[in-house]
């Protein structure tokens, strides 16, 4: 294969407005990932840092009492908690419906009407995520 | 409407200069004045054919990027505006064309057939990778941006070096070979109707490499096949006639680590390509071809 000579290097997000379809289902799907990889993490961090929580006396726990149940209420107390996990709802979902598309698209499947997939899995995500909004935020005010 | 540079205009003094060291001969003088009147006349055409466009309703408004390395004036790339008056049926071509021969000679850009055939002048236009000679005036937003391809060296205002890609589409190979030949000497090479209709949409390529700039990947990889490429290799792996050896040898061309697998299915090729070739179907369908060529059950 040839060797390679500057061709000035990646794309110019400058220009996001001229990004069709398939570019922005590409975009939001590198980006979504990432986020899910990241809360993966936190996610690991905060639990493991409750474990101690495994070793309590029966009692302690079922009062709530427990470093686990403490953190966790804690943190749902947090407006921006309750905010941050409909946030997460949405990254998720649209990157479970996203990577459907995208495994359609891997069998051949339905490539003449990609863009209109990824339309559909906006709108879905976005109805699924405004139906969660109470269940999320019920008490938190 | 003026696309000449400062520098430029010192020109004639210039060359006045040099006649003077020299023994200036009556002739000498008579021609370079000549030439200043000619180039006077040019200039005073060109302003009245600005302004008549200018003034002419039914003008376009071309925004041309502009970049001549060897012009110490013109090292910095910047646009330049031309006023073009509107024909129906004009193509960004035609204007493109119109503009350097009625305003700016120097203005630089490939074309060839002009019937969308030879690939030459593929170009970004309004933010789109299109082929100037197919792209209708009349379809696009004003003023209308022409711009060299992206993610390619530029050489010169709308030219851009071709080198890379088309050493990427030799990469794949892109010529028939087989092992095997029919039995009689003067037999010929016969592809079914089925395979052919598979295979139509891939030979339609004409190398302008509009999908190549419009990939993102290949834009960050250099080392990618890109898609015309590998469309090209698809067109020879799916052909039939070439036998299973021949086939083999493809799917490890284009199976390497910058081969299929650096396509992230943006779309992007298929949605540029001027002969509508469906690239992503093409190259997904190879990626499935390399799976299956690897994957063994026993």
């Amino acid at each position: 294969m040839s060797q390679s000579y500057n061709r000035g290097l990646i794309e110019d997000f400058g220009r996001w407005r001229e990004f069709s379809a398939g570019m922005w289902a590409w975009i939001f799907h590198k980006f979504t990932g990432w986020v899910l990889v990241g809360y993966l993490f936190t996610h690991i961090a905060v639990l493991s840092t409750a474990i101690p929580a495994a070793g309590q006396e029966a009692a302690v726990l079922q009062a709530g009492d427990d470093i686990y149940t403490q953190t966790i209420v804690t943190l749902e107390e947090l407006l921006l908690v309750r905010i941050l996990e409909v946030g997460l709802l949405a990254v998720a979902v649209f990157h479970i419906l996203n990577g459907t598309r995208l495994l359609l698209i891997d069998l051949g499947i339905g490539l003449e009407s990609q863009d209109k997939s990824f339309y559909a899995s906006l709108i879905l995500t976005g109805a699924i995520t405004v139906a969660s909004v109470p269940t999320f935020i019920a008490g938190a005010f | 409407m003026s696309t000449q540079v400062p520098e430029q205009q010192e020109e004639p003094t210039e060359a006045a200069a040099e006649t003077e060291t020299q023994i200036p001969s009556k002739g000498d003088a008579r021609r370079a004045e000549k030439r200043r009147r000619a180039a006077e006349r040019r200039a005073q055409k060109q302003a009245e054919e600005a302004e008549r466009a200018a003034a002419d309703e039914d003008t376009i408004e071309l925004k041309v990027f502009r970049y001549d390395p060897e012009v110490e004036g013109k090292q910095e790339p910047r646009f330049d505006t031309f006023h073009v008056p509107f024909t129906k049926g004009m193509t960004v071509l035609d204007a493109l064309m119109y503009a350097r021969d009625t305003y700016d000679s120097s203005l630089t850009f490939r074309h060839s057939c002009r019937q969308a055939i030879c690939g030459s002048d593929a170009m970004f236009v309004n933010g789109t990778q299109k082929l100037a000679c197919k792209t209708q005036i009349s379809e696009l937003q004003e003023p209308i941006r022409v711009e060299p391809l992206p993610h390619a060296e530029v050489t010169k205002d709308l030219v851009i070096e071709m080198e890379h890609f088309y050493e990427q589409m030799h990469a794949v190979e892109p010529y028939f070979q087989t092992n095997e030949l029919p039995d009689g000497e003067l037999e010929e090479q016969r592809q079914s109707r089925e395979n052919r209709e598979k295979i139509k949409m891939s030979t339609r390529c004409i190398w302008c490499s509009a999908c190549m700039s419009s990939c993102n990947i290949a834009a960050g990889d250099n080392e990618y096949l890109g898609p015309a490429a590998i469309n090209k290799a698809y067109r020879f792996a799916m052909d039939e006639r070439e036998g299973e050896d021949i086939k083999q040898k493809r799917l490890e061309i284009i199976e390497q680590e910058h081969g299929v697998w650096r396509c992230q299915t943006q779309f992007s090729c298929t949605e540029v390509c001027p002969k509508d070739i469906p690239l992503t179907e093409h190259i997904q369908e190879l990626k499935r071809e390399a799976v299956k060529n690897n994957l063994k059950f026993w």
